[in-house]
């Protein structure tokens, strides 16, 4: 002890930065700032921490190259000794910041923390977000696999719909005329030296303005935040009844940090890492992509919203987003800042949250997707097919062939972009099952050009059948005159 | 005027020397600036000078039986030697009546996603989000507000050549929507 004692001394009087690190570590904080609500911070950025050392140890594998980037993962998932768990380290760790970060952000939100005179340290912070955003999506384009390879394809896509940059942006983006080495190069120092490099800058600016303009108070109703009069209460309040940051508030960020490293190495552990999926090869194009988790609610999103609203919302809205983000300590910079008496922004939050979460989820099951495989790996089930006539067996036949099956269940099984069928006859009469196989409509293609009238016969004969024992078919008032 | 230069003439004269070296290094960044920005802006501006898109052979017309729609492959016409096969890029060939072809590229008008033939049903659908085309590459159903995107063919020499290069995006210059596309010469 004595020895690194005089170690640090030696160290000190040359660095004379001990005394300030000392009053800056033990700067008086409000004391019900000692609370496991304040840690979400600290610990977001001990996971960034995790996120560096592992990126660097994958980085001494990882090939940063289109044509060797798959291999090389392939390499560390299975010959280098633990690499499959640097790897899951680095994909989980980057799934907990991001969590930690919009929980950070909710906790900052509801407790007012973005109020005078925090407004910048709140409007690095929304930055702080974005870039942890870009973050997890350029991390995700460098585990080049399928999923890598056909997100980024979405990505282009959207980017290409702005307008009048959007072209030369999607130049720009990809390095060249396609999704090839030279995008894979660009996003490698993205994510390795930009985007890192501008978070240790935002953090450091974001840690600075924490300890110089103070902690968050806890929001008490009634305790109103006024320009005039705020500072001076602030330092009164921590004068007299403020604890030293370390070592009295310290220990909980300290537990949590541990507590959240556990969970991060538990998950990686347990779960493994994330993918390589298949090869990022675009002939291969028996592939359905999805995004990484925190992507998912676009996925959503994309496939939900009217095709006429899609490019507007692409942009408009993230921009509307953002932009409310950075105006609202201006636009409510003063006044209550406890939770308690702010229903409108418990309501925003609420909203998003269930929002978020309900999209997450939908993208989870991708009902609006068709089942690719549905029309030959789900057979017609076999309570559809007893005591059937020929033609309506034939009818079954083609239902599979067609793919129908593909967009509707039978029995719980098979796609779900279109009704189930296990009833439709209780729902449409034979002349509306004809029109509709037809003509189609109702985000159904026509299959008029694609069935003969035999086929389309058959067909409708056996979705005719489809309905429940205890209930009759849909009949209209001619049915009687045109099929007697 | 002393040694350090204290009077306000020699304060006056180091002051006026900063500024000038303030000055000569925005001078030299600027200059600086021009190769860096070029250099990033780069692929933009090939993009412009047109090399992006080429005619290249992709089969044999006997690969493209009449009345069928069939993938092909080809190697990107602009590639780099690193590239591996990300610049192997599928297409779909539909041989209309044994004289003319449409050749779509496969991916989604909407987002970009890999859209598979299903012969059985003359249908283009996409895993993606759920767009669908008929066998001519107009919309069927789904997201998609147009038709598949139609690469421009020729053939030559008993091969069938499309002109292509570069990533077709809902907003790019070579998107053109299906039925657009017309041979050079058949």
């Amino acid at each position: 002890m004595r020895l690194i004692q005089t170690i640090g001394e030696w160290l000190d009087a040359r660095l004379q930065v001990g005394a300030t690190l000392r009053e800056t570590a033990e700067h008086p904080v409000p004391r019900e700032t000692a609370s496991w609500f304040y840690v979400f911070g600290s610990a977001a950025t001990v996971v960034f921490i995790l996120q560096i050392v592992t990126g660097i140890l994958l980085s001494s594998i990882y090939v940063p190259s289109a044509g060797e980037a798959w291999n090389s993962l392939q390499v560390l998932n299975h010959d280098v000794t633990l690499g499959w768990f640097i790897r899951a380290l680095h994909g989980w760790g980057s799934e907990f910041m991001v969590a930690i970060v919009l929980i950070h952000m909710i906790q900052v939100l509801m407790f007012g923390a973005y109020k005078y005179p925090r407004e910048l340290t709140w409007i690095v912070g929304v930055f702080l977000l974005l870039l942890t955003l870009g973050m997890a999506f350029t991390g995700q384009v460098l585990r080049f696999d399928q999923d890598a390879y056909w997100g980024l394809g979405i990505g282009v896509s959207i980017t290409s719909r702005a307008p009048v940059i959007g072209p030369a942006i999607v130049n720009l983006m990809l390095g060249g005329p396609i999704i090839a080495g030279t995008t894979l190069s660009r996003f490698f120092a993205a994510h390795v030296f930009i985007v890192p490099g501008l978070l240790l800058l935002l953090i450091g600016v974001h840690l600075l303005m924490v300890i110089k303009l103070g902690i968050n108070e806890w929001p008490m109703p009634g305790r109103v935040v006024r320009k005039a009069t705020y500072v001076q209460e602030y330092h009164e309040m921590t004068r007299k009844d403020g604890i030293p940051f370390v070592p009295v508030a310290v220990w909980k960020d300290l537990f949590f940090a541990a507590f959240i490293l556990l969970c991060v190495a538990g998950c990686a552990a347990y779960f493994g890492p994330f993918g390589p999926t298949g090869r990022p090869d675009p002939t291969i194009i028996q592939t359905a992509p999805k995004p990484d988790f925190f992507f998912l609610w676009l996925y959503a999103v994309l496939s939900l919203l009217p095709p006429e609203l899609e490019t507007a919302a692409l942009f408009v809205g993230p921009l509307i987003g953002v932009a409310v983000l950075l105006s609202l300590p201006f636009v409510a910079g003063e006044g209550e800042k406890s939770w308690r008496r702010r229903p409108v922004a418990v309501l925003c939050v609420l909203l998003v949250a269930v929002s978020w979460g309900t999209f997450t989820n939908l993208a989870q099951h991708a009902p609006w997707s068709p089942a690719m495989e549905a029309w030959s790996g789900s057979p017609v089930p076999p309570q559809f097919l007893k005591d059937r006539t020929a033609l309506e067996r034939q009818g079954a036949l083609v239902f599979q062939e067609k793919q129908c099956r593909n967009c509707h269940a039978l029995d719980l099984q098979g796609g779900t972009r279109g009704p189930a069928l296990d009833s439709v006859a209780t729902r449409l009469s034979q002349d509306q099952l004809i029109r509709q196989v037809i003509q189609g409509g109702g985000n159904m293609p026509a299959y008029g050009k694609n069935l003969n009238p035999a086929e389309t016969t058959a067909l409708v004969s056996f979705l005719m059948t489809l309905h429940p024992p205890d209930r009759t078919r849909s009949r209209v008032a001619s049915d009687a005159i045109a099929h007697p | 005027m002393t040694e350090s230069g204290g009077t306000a003439g020699g304060t006056s004269r180091r002051s006026a020397l900063m500024k000038i070296g303030l000055f000569l290094n925005g001078i030299v960044g600027a200059i600086l600036a021009v190769p860096v920005v070029r250099y990033i802006l780069s692929p933009a501006s090939h993009a412009l000078r047109g090399g992006y898109a080429s005619w290249i052979p992709i089969g044999d017309l006997k690969e493209f039986p009449a009345k069928e729609t069939r993938l092909a492959t080809y190697r990107n016409p602009v590639v780099n030697v690193w590239d591996g096969s990300t610049a192997d890029i599928a297409c779909w060939v539909r041989n209309v009546d044994g004289q003319k072809f449409q050749v779509f590229a496969s991916n989604c008008a909407h987002l970009g996603c890999p859209v598979r033939w299903f012969p059985q049903s003359k249908l283009f659908m996409c895993p993606c989000h759920g767009g669908a085309y008929y066998e001519d590459g107009s919309r069927a159903s789904g997201p998609p507000d147009r038709g598949l995107f139609e690469l421009q063919y020729k053939v030559e020499n008993g091969k069938l050549l499309i002109q292509t290069g570069q990533l077709p995006t809902p907003g790019g210059n070579t998107a053109k929507a299906a039925s657009a596309g017309k041979p050079e010469c058949a």
